[in-house]
Parts: structure tokens; C-alpha cells; sequence
């Protein structure tokens, strides 16, 4: 099976209040489309030839793993972003949060402080855990929650790649800007999906 | 005694074109520096203050993850900005190349060997040569690991070290790793290396 770069569902300099043109044009037109190049030539005369993405996360490992997880992990992430987002959750999802974090600003600050302090490459999630229970999570690399059983709902991709040419070595800025963007309209429908 | 920022003993542009002032300036002042603030404050007041770096890393694994990432990142940078120079290129010589030669076949069989260890470490972290139980070996670690810590899968002394953090060359090269990798050979000062290489074989 040959996997594909789903197309953006917003233009390159949609998202430029918090992420550039230039940051999109190559953490999606290159970092990406490269984690898709990969797998794709990995793939072949494996077991994982014709499996999908979420096979590949939860029983490959070495690189055919951190490329198809990267693939799944870059879509979910670009996915969120709207250039007129809905800037807050509400409903059965805003209560859960309330109820988990103390409040949504309580879950911000968590979830941010969790991207900010995973040391390295990797990602902050926010999931639906074996217990059902919302949960704020980090993974190094190319890590995925589903691995764990758990259901993600949200991501931040910390790589430098995704904010070192708007941001630096100024990753907190880059993570409050993140949220700007954010619409939570999608991670609402993630979450009834989830349930 | 706290642990300081060393001199860089070059200007921020003196490694372009390979390395952009731009992209030294902030690795060595907010990165670097960085790692050196916060292993400072990891460390206050307990009784690793009194010991050289060296000895901090050789038994990590019994201390906090924040010894462990900024004590890394604070020896590893040190190290890197000490083996390169505007005057540097070429390739080894003496006893160094030599060796070289003995562990790897050739001096080019060792650039492909460290430039493959570069550029397939996934993530973040550095790629390595290292005085070994008296022999010379190439390999990565992740994240600010290094070969004097007890965690590493290879222990020994660093002799050359790259980083391979997107930080170190993103501002430049973006996602082109190998691009960054192949121009770093243009700036190692063999020399440096060399002398680590002799302080390396005395210790053991």
C-alpha cells in the first residue's frame, strides 16, 4: 500500500499568526512528505507492505516505526489548525476538561508545560487514557499514544523543525502561539469519536 | 565553584560559510548558555559543585534527569565548539591517523562511518568518535548523552563530537542533515582532536 501526504486543509501562510509560510512550507512540504518518502520505500517485502498507519505504530519497530508514527503524528497535528479557529471547547469535552485540569486555563498551562519541558524531539498529547479519563502525556522521537492503548486527542509537535526558524531556541513563545490556532471544533468531534 | 561559559576562541562569523554567525551566536549564548544555567541551579547546594564535569556524568544514572540533559549538554557543547576553527579542514595526521586508519581501513571509510552516524541518528542528539578500551569507535546518542556516562551503550572519551540537534543547523540548512554533516568536515581542527586523542590514551 502506498501511503500518501494528505492534502493541508488550509494554505501555506493560513496559520502565519503563529506559524510562518516558510515553518509550513517545510515541516509539511519536506519534514512530512520525507516521513511519507520513507515508509514508503521501507515498506516493500515487509510484513507492513500493505498495512496501515495504525498497524505500523502499534507493532513496528526501528525506522519503518518512526516513519509511518511520524506520517500519522505530522497529519494529526497539521489537521488541528484553522486560520479561524474555534477558540474554545465546549459541551460534554469543555465539562470533562473542567472536571480533569480545574479549568481550561488550568489545562493550557499543563498541557504547555508539557511541551515545553520534554527534553529532546517529541511530542505533547492530550488523550483519552485506558481509564477513560483525560490525560495530558509527553513522547520522545517519534513516540505515539495509541502504542499505549490510549486515545489522542491532541498534539504538539516540539521538534525544533516545527518552530526553529519563526522562534528559536524560544520554544514557550512558539507553544502560546500554538493555541491561537488551535480549532477546537475538531478536537471536540476527535473526542465523541473517541468515547 | 559554579560551572562557566567558556570563551568561544572565535567570532560568531569565523566558521561561515559552513556555520552562519546567526545560527552560532544563539547555540553557543541561549542554547549553550542555557544548559550552563540550569545545570548550575540542578546542582546548588549538594555536593557535586566540587567536581570537574567529567566526574559528574560518570555516574548519571543515579541523578536527576536535569544533571543528566544540561551536565550533557554543558560538557558536549564545550566540546564541540573546542574541536572546530576557521583554520580547520584537511585531515588528521600522526599517530592520529594512524589510528584511524587501523580501526577503520582509511580516513575516508571513517568520514562515511561518522557522516552515517550523523545523519541516522533519529532525533536529537550527537554522533561521536571515542577512545574505547584502546581502540577508536563511531556512534550516536541520543539527545545530550554522551560516551563519559554510565547510561551510554559505548563508554570512553570523546574525542570529535557533532551535533545533530535540528538547533545546530535548522536556521541554515532546514531539514538538509547531510548537507550540514558534509560541510562540518571543512571546519574540525585536527589538531584539537589530535590533543584530545593524547590526553584520551595517558588517562588509560
Amino acid at each position: 500500500m502506498k501511503h500518501e501526504l494528505p492534502k493541508l486543509p488550509y494554505a501555506m501562510n493560513a496559520v502565519s499568526q503563529a506559524i510562518s509560510e516558510r515553518t509550513i512550507e517545510f515541516h509539511y512540504g519536506k519534514h512530512h512528505q520525507a516521513y511519507v518518502n520513507n515508509l514508503n520505500s521501507l515498506i516493500p517485502g515487509t510484513p507492513f507492505e500493505n498495512a496501515t498507519l495504525e498497524q505500523i505504530i502499534l507493532e513496528a519497530e526501528g525506522p519503518i516505526f518512526n516513519n509511518g508514527a511520524q506520517v500519522w503524528n505530522h497529519t494529526f497535528y497539521f489537521e488541528t489548525f484553522s486560520p479561524l479557529p474555534k477558540q474554545q471547547p465546549e459541551g460534554e469535552f469543555m465539562w470533562l476538561l473542567v472536571e480533569t485540569f480545574g479549568s481550561f486555563d488550568e489545562f493550557k498551562s499543563k498541557f504547555s508545560t508539557a511541551a515545553a519541558t520534554l527534553f529532546g524531539s517529541g511530542w505533547a498529547w492530550l488523550v483519552v487514557d485506558t481509564n477513560g479519563k483525560l490525560a495530558i502525556t509527553q513522547e520522545s522521537n517519534a513516540g505515539n499514544p495509541l502504542r499505549k492503548g490510549q486515545k489522542p486527542l491532541l498534539t504538539c509537535d516540539v521538534w525544533e523543525h516545527a518552530y526553529y526558524l519563526d522562534y528559536q531556541n524560544r520554544r514557550p513563545e512558539y507553544i502560546q502561539a500554538f493555541w491561537s490556532i488551535i480549532d477546537w471544533s475538531i478536537i471536540e468531534k476527535r473526542f465523541l469519536a473517541a468515547k | 565553584m559554579a560551572f562557566q561559559l567558556p570563551a568561544l576562541k572565535y567570532d560568531y562569523k569565523a566558521l561561515e560559510p559552513y556555520i552562519d554567525a546567526m545560527t552560532m551566536d544563539i547555540h553557543y549564548n541561549k542554547h549553550h548558555g542555557g544548559y550552563t544555567n540550569n545545570l548550575n541551579a540542578a546542582i546548588e547546594g549538594t555536593s557535586l559543585t566540587a567536581l570537574p564535569i567529567e566526574e559528574i556524568l560518570k555516574d548519571v544514572s543515579k541523578l536527576s534527569p536535569a544533571v543528566r540533559n544540561n551536565g550533557g549538554g554543558y560538557y558536549n557543547h564545550n566540546l564541540f565548539w573546542e574541536i572546530m576553527s576557521p583554520n580547520g579542514g584537511g585531515r588528521p595526521q600522526g599517530e592520529l591517523l594512524n589510528l584511524i586508519e587501523k580501526f577503520f581501513g582509511s580516513f575516508n571509510e571513517f568520514k562515511e562511518k561518522f557522516s552515517n552516524a550523523a545523519a541516522t541518528r533519529f532525533g536529537s542528539g550527537w554522533a561521536w568518535l571515542v577512545w574505547s578500551d584502546g581502540s577508536l569507535k563511531v556512534f550516536s546518542t541520543p539527545n545530550q548523552d554522551n560516551p563519559l556516562m554510565d547510561v551510554a551503550e559505548i563508554k570512553g572519551i570523546p574525542i570529535l563530537g557533532l551535533d545533530v540537534w535540528e538547533h545546530a543547523y535548522y536556521l541554515k540548512y532546514q531539514n538538509r542533515r547531510p548537507e550540514y554533516i558534509q560541510n562540518f568536515w571543512n571546519v574540525i581542527d585536527w589538531k584539537a582532536v589530535e590533543s584530545k586523542l593524547q590526553m584520551a590514551i595517558s588517562k588509560l
